[in-house]
C-alpha cells in the first residue's frame, strides 16, 4: 500500500450559510486504491466528497475554506476550469441517473461533450466502456433503444460506464449500491475491484460490510469532522478511537 | 355494518368529490355546446342553404296561397315553424317589401353576369372568380358590396401570417427566457423576472393593441422602413407579446420539472451550465415545451383585439408580413354587429368561427398526439 497520494486536503471547512458543515479535514488519498468514507446519516461524509469535484457550487451559500489539492494543485483556486476538473474527476451518484437518451448516447454524451468526433472511436469507447463496466453483454444488443428501460442495477452500471468513458483519474462515489437490491449490489462491488487496476475510486457507503469489502483505507466522519482514517482492516479490527470502534461495531450510529 | 357501509362512511368527501366530478364534466359540456351553437348558426352554410345572389326569383305576393310552406319560408329566410307564427298580412306585407326591393336594383348592377351568383356555395368561398371588372379571377372578402363576395382565402391567409410572425417572435424568446430562468439565472433574479414576464398576461389585450397602433407600428416602420404602418408584421409581433408568457410559464415548468439528477448527470460529466440547459434538459423537457408551442398558436391565432387594431383590416391576399392583413378573428369582430341576424352574412361569420374553433381543436389534437410520440421516444 503504498501507492503515490493522489487527493491531499488542508483544514477544509465549508459552510452553509453560517453552519459549518466540515471542521477543518486533512486526509491524503491514495492512488489506484479504493478509499470508503463511513459514518452516521449527516456527518459530512457526502458533502465532502462533492468538495473534489467542487458539485458544492451547485449549492447556494456554501463557502469552503482551507486547501483542497489533487494532483498537486489546488482545484479550488481561481483560475481552475471546472469543467476541466470535473474531466478529471467522475463522479456516480446514489441513484442512478441515466440521460432519458439511448444507451449509446448516454456513453456518447460525455465524449461528444469532450471533444471526440469521430464516430468509429466513439463506438470503441462506447463497447469498451460497457465492458469495463460488465455491461456489454447484457445491452450490445439494443445499444440504441432507452436506458430508461434497464434494470436499476444496470442504470447504475450504465452510469459508471458513462463516467469511465471520458477516462477520469478518480471516480467518486456516493452510495452507489444503496438503491440496489443484494445480487446487484454484489455486481456493482465486484465492478469497483476490478475498476481500481485503473482509476483512483473514493466511495461514501452506509453499509460497512460493503466498505471492508471492498476498500483498502476507511474513514471515518462524525458530525464535521474526520475522526479516523486509517487501512480498512485496521479501522474495523482494531481502531484507535472510541468513537469509530462504537460506530464499527454497531453500537450506535 | 362493519366494513359494508358504502359511500355513507364519509359523506362529506363522497359530496366533494361527485361535485368537483360534475365541475370537470361541464367544462367538457360547455366546450361541446359552445361548438353545438356556433355550428348550429353556420350549418345553412354547410348545408348549402343560404342564398346571397344579389337578383333572385321573385315570387309575386299574389301566389302566396300556391306557394309550398318550406318553399314560402325558404325565400323569407325564416324555418317552416316560425312561418307558421305569422300571419298571412306580416308575410303578404314582407313579400311586398322583397318585391320592391328587386324592382329598386339598378338595371345595371342586375344585368351584372355576378348578380345571380350565390356567393356562399363552396366554389365561391374557396376559389377564385372573376368577379365583373376585374382581369382575371381573385380571391375576394367583401361582404357589403353590391354583390356580396366572401371568399375565405385572404382570411385564411391574414390569420396565418400574422400568427406565424407572432410564433416566430415569440417561441424563441420565451423558450430562451424559459431555459435562462429554469437552469441558468441565480435564484434572486428568477423570482424577479419569472413574474415579471407573466405579468404580461395581466394586460388586456385591447392596451396591448393600442400600444402596437400608436407605438410599435411607427417604431418599427423606423427601422424596417416598410410602406403601410399597420401590417401582419405588426400585428404578428404584438401578438408574439400575448403569447409569450403563456409559452414562458409552460415551458418554464416543463424544463424546471426535470430531474436535477439529469442536471447533476451533466455537470458532474464536465458539461457547462450552458450544455447542460441545451443538451439535456431541453430535450428532456421536450414534451412539454412542445405543448407550449401549441398552446401559443392557439392564442394567436384565437386572438382578436390586438390584430383588429394593429393590422390594418385588409383583405388582400398576399405572403408578404409588410402587406396589411386581416385575420379570421377580426373580420367577425368587426362585421357581426353590422350582420343582419339570420342573413347570409351573419351565417358566413358563424362560419369563421367553426373554422376557428376546427383549426385549433385539430391542432391540439395533432400536438397531443406528437406529445404522446415524445414522451415514448425516452
Amino acid at each position: 500500500m503504498s501507492a503515490a497520494p493522489l487527493i491531499e486536503t488542508k483544514n477544509v471547512e465549508l459552510f452553509y450559510g453560517s453552519s459549518r458543515a466540515l471542521k477543518g479535514i486533512d486526509i491524503t488519498i491514495k492512488e489506484k486504491l479504493v478509499t470508503a468514507f463511513i459514518g452516521p446519516s449527516g456527518c459530512g461524509k457526502s458533502t465532502f466528497l462533492r468538495c473534489f469535484n467542487r458539485m458544492n457550487d451547485l449549492i447556494d451559500n456554501v463557502r469552503i475554506t482551507g486547501q483542497c489539492l489533487i494532483g498537486g494543485e489546488d482545484i479550488y483556486a481561481k483560475d481552475v476550469d471546472v469543467i476541466e476538473l470535473r474531466k478529471r474527476v467522475g463522479m456516480v451518484f446514489q441513484r442512478s441517473n441515466p440521460f432519458p437518451k439511448s444507451i449509446y448516447d448516454n456513453i456518447a454524451y460525455g465524449l461528444r461533450l469532450h471533444g471526440t468526433k469521430d464516430k468509429s472511436e466513439i463506438d470503441g469507447i462506447v463497447e469498451s466502456s460497457l465492458r469495463g463496466a460488465a455491461l456489454w453483454d447484457e445491452v450490445k444488443d439494443r445499444l440504441h433503444s432507452s436506458a430508461l428501460g434497464l434494470s436499476g442495477g444496470q442504470q447504475q452500471r450504465l452510469c459508471i460506464a458513462r463516467a469511465i468513458a471520458i477516462r477520469p483519474e478518480i471516480i467518486l462515489m456516493d452510495e452507489p449500491a444503496s438503491a440496489l437490491d443484494p445480487i446487484a449490489t454484489v455486481k456493482i462491488e465486484e465492478l469497483i475491484l476490478e475498476l481500481k487496476k485503473e482509476f483512483t475510486i473514493v466511495i461514501v457507503t452506509h453499509n460497512m460490510q460493503q466498505a471492508t469489502r471492498i476498500s483498502d483505507y476507511t474513514a471515518f466522519f462524525y458530525i464535521g469532522e474526520l475522526i479516523e482514517y486509517d487501512l480498512t482492516t485496521k479501522i474495523f479490527t482494531n481502531p484507535a478511537k472510541k468513537q469509530t470502534e462504537d460506530y464499527v461495531t454497531g453500537r450506535f450510529g | 355494518m362493519g366494513i359494508h357501509r358504502g359511500h355513507n362512511a364519509r359523506p362529506l368527501e363522497w359530496i366533494a368529490e361527485k361535485f368537483i366530478f360534475a365541475v370537470s364534466l361541464s367544462a367538457i359540456a360547455m366546450v361541446f355546446l359552445i361548438f353545438l351553437f356556433v355550428g348550429r348558426e353556420a350549418l345553412p352554410v354547410f348545408l348549402g342553404d343560404t342564398d346571397s345572389a344579389l337578383v333572385q326569383t321573385v315570387i309575386p305576393s299574389k301566389d302566396m296561397e300556391k306557394t309550398a310552406p318550406d318553399r314560402l319560408a325558404r325565400y323569407l329566410g325564416m324555418s317552416v315553424s316560425e312561418l307558421k307564427t305569422k300571419d298571412a298580412d306580416t308575410l303578404r306585407t314582407m313579400m311586398e317589401i322583397r318585391e320592391e326591393a328587386a324592382n329598386e336594383v339598378p338595371a345595371a348592377v342586375r344585368d351584372d353576369k355576378d348578380a345571380k351568383v350565390d356567393t356562399t356555395e363552396w366554389r365561391y368561398l374557396l376559389k377564385p372568380h372573376q368577379w365583373t371588372g376585374y382581369p382575371k379571377p381573385e380571391y375576394i372578402w367583401q361582404p357589403v358590396s353590391s354583390i356580396h363576395k366572401y371568399n375565405l382565402v385572404p382570411l385564411v391567409i391574414g390569420s396565418l401570417k400574422t400568427t406565424l410572425v407572432g410564433l416566430a417572435f415569440a417561441v424563441p424568446l420565451s423558450l430562451a427566457a424559459a431555459l435562462y430562468v429554469s437552469q441558468l439565472a441565480p435564484p434572486s433574479w428568477k423570482e424577479w423576472i419569472k413574474p415579471g414576464i407573466e405579468f404580461l398576461s395581466g394586460i388586456p389585450s385591447v392596451v396591448l393593441g393600442a400600444f402596437a397602433f400608436l407605438v410599435l407600428a411607427g417604431f418599427l416602420q423606423d427601422i424596417f422602413g416598410y410602406r403601410y404602418r399597420l401590417n401582419a408584421f405588426v400585428a404578428g409581433i404584438a401578438l408574439g407579446l400575448t403569447a409569450v408568457p403563456l409559452i414562458f410559464s409552460i415551458a418554464e415548468d416543463a424544463l424546471t420539472s426535470v430531474p436535477r439528477s439529469y442536471v447533476q448527470a451533466a455537470l458532474a460529466l464536465g458539461a457547462s451550465k450552458w450544455q447542460t440547459a441545451w443538451q439535456v434538459v431541453l430535450p428532456a423537457a421536450a414534451p412539454g415545451v412542445f405543448a407550449a408551442i401549441v398552446l401559443g398558436f392557439g392564442r394567436c391565432i384565437g386572438e382578436t383585439m390586438v390584430v383588429l387594431i394593429a393590422s390594418g383590416n385588409a383583405s388582400v391576399v398576399s405572403w408578404d408580413i409588410f402587406d396589411s392583413t386581416r385575420s379570421l378573428t377580426a373580420t367577425i369582430a368587426a362585421e357581426m354587429a353590422e350582420a343582419v341576424n339570420g342573413g347570409h352574412h351573419y351565417r358566413v361569420l358563424f362560419m369563421l368561427g367553426t373554422l376557428l374553433f376546427a383549426v385549433t381543436f385539430t391542432t391540439n389534437l395533432l400536438g397531443d398526439a406528437v406529445m404522446q410520440r415524445l414522451k415514448k421516444q425516452r
